[in-house]
This record gives C-alpha cells, structure tokens and sequence, in this order.
C-alpha cells in the first residue's frame, strides 16, 4: 500500500465518522424541524394574497424571489438555445 | 420536416385547441386551482410542438417567426419583473401583493375562505407574465431546434 492509498483511507474514515455523529443527531425522519412557518401561511394564505392555492401564494407571493431566479434560469437557457441554434442554420 | 399524413395533421387540429384551452385553464385558475404560469405554459407549448411536428416546421416558420416568440418571452420576463416592482413603489416591499383587498380587478377578498377568480391581488397577473413567458420560451425552443436539426438533413 503506497502513502496515497493510506492518506485516502484516513480521510474516508474521518468523514464517515463525521456522517455516523450527524446521524445520531438527526430529526425524526418525516418530521418538519420548524411548523412555525408552515402553520403561519396555512393560516393567513387566503386573507393576505386571496388565493385558494397556498402553493402559488408561496411562490408568487411569500417566496416571490426565489420565482425570479427561477424565470432567470429558463430566460437564460432560451437566449443560449436560440443563439446556439441560430448560429447552426446558417 | 415536411409533415406527417392528412390523418395525422387532422387528429392534431383537433386535440389543440382542446390541449390550449386547458393550459390557459390552468394559467388563469392558478391561484384556485393546482398548476399555474409554468404548469399552464408548458402545457400550451406541447399542444404548439405537437402542431410543429403534425405539419412541419416549415409550415409553422411561415405562421410564426422565432424572433417574436423571443420578444414575447422577453415581455412576459418584462412584465413579471415590472409586477415585482410595482409592489416596491405601492406596497412597500419588493413582490408585495399591493392588489389584495382594494377595488381594483383581482382585488376581491374572499368570503368565507372560498376565493374566486377575481381574488387573488397580483398572484393572477404573475401568473399570466410567467404562462407567456414559458409558452413562448419553450416553443421557441422546440422550434429552432426542429429548424436547425431540418436545414441539416437535406
């Protein structure tokens, strides 16, 4: 066994005693770790944005942001196919 | 692509209107119902690939340019940004639903939990940005593609 091998073996270790602590620590699987905010926007969703659907209130409204970026990424893979493939027909 | 048969091309002038109303159902009922501007505009754009591929590209080249779908792409972009953004300047807060519980359309409240298609603030309107956004985008792209992969083959 060369030096590399040995190095390798003592790194995987450390990590997977790392992973087996974090484990022990883990939430009860299926359980949320914070209702705070889920029962705040099940609570307000229909007097504050008026919709029936909570998932667009979060994503149009509560997490507004977050749809921006996602309208960048598909703005952006449209102007590259577009510009990639025009380039291409000629 | 020149096409596929008459029966082909007759089953697809069917089944898209069909396959658009019910996109646009879905974009316009977003804040009611599951789906909305990304769910509704992709739908929409299946029923324009399945068009694209009944007829040919060449036939849809002649209707429809690529360059508009990107400009209409662009508008809807425009639009959702220029919605957060009023929310800056009225409500206070970027995205804010400055619409809700005012006079103005979409700015109904709702009784008794069961909101309408008239509620909503500017959830609706995003909605109809973003569903013009994806319609168009995602065209555009099934449309140059189809184009480029045509010019190759003869």
């Amino acid at each position: 066994m060369n030096q590399r091998n040995i190095l390798a073996a003592a790194f995987l270790t450390i990590v997977a005693v790392f992973l087996m602590f974090s484990a022990l620590f883990m939430h009860p699987f299926g359980e949320p770790t914070s209702q705070a905010m889920d029962q705040y926007i099940i609570d307000n969703t229909v007097g504050e944005t008026g919709a029936n659907n909570g998932v667009t209130s979060v994503v149009f409204d509560y997490r507004g942001f977050d749809t921006l970026g996602e309208a960048t990424v598909l703005f952006t893979a449209v102007a590259s196919v577009v510009m990639l493939f025009r380039r291409l027909k000629k | 692509m020149k096409g596929m048969s008459t029966i082909v091309k007759t089953i697809a002038n069917i089944g898209f209107p069909i396959i658009t109303i019910y996109g646009l159902y879905v974009i316009a009922h977003g804040h009611l119902t599951p789906g909305g501007g990304f769910q509704g505009g992709a739908i929409v754009a299946s029923g324009l690939a399945l068009l694209a591929v009944a007829h040919g590209t060449s036939w849809v080249e002649s209707k429809v340019k690529e360059h508009d779908l990107s400009m209409l792409e662009s508008l809807g972009a425009l639009g959702f940004i220029g919605l957060a953004f009023l929310g800056l300047l009225m409500g206070g807060a970027f995205f804010s639903n400055f619409l809700v519980d005012t006079s103005m359309l979409f700015g109904a409240i709702p009784v008794d939990g069961a909101a309408n298609i008239n509620t909503g603030g500017t959830l609706p309107l995003m909605n109809f940005a973003v569903g013009l956004k994806v319609i168009a985008g995602l065209f555009a792209i099934v449309l140059v593609m189809a184009i480029a992969t045509n010019k190759e083959e003869d």
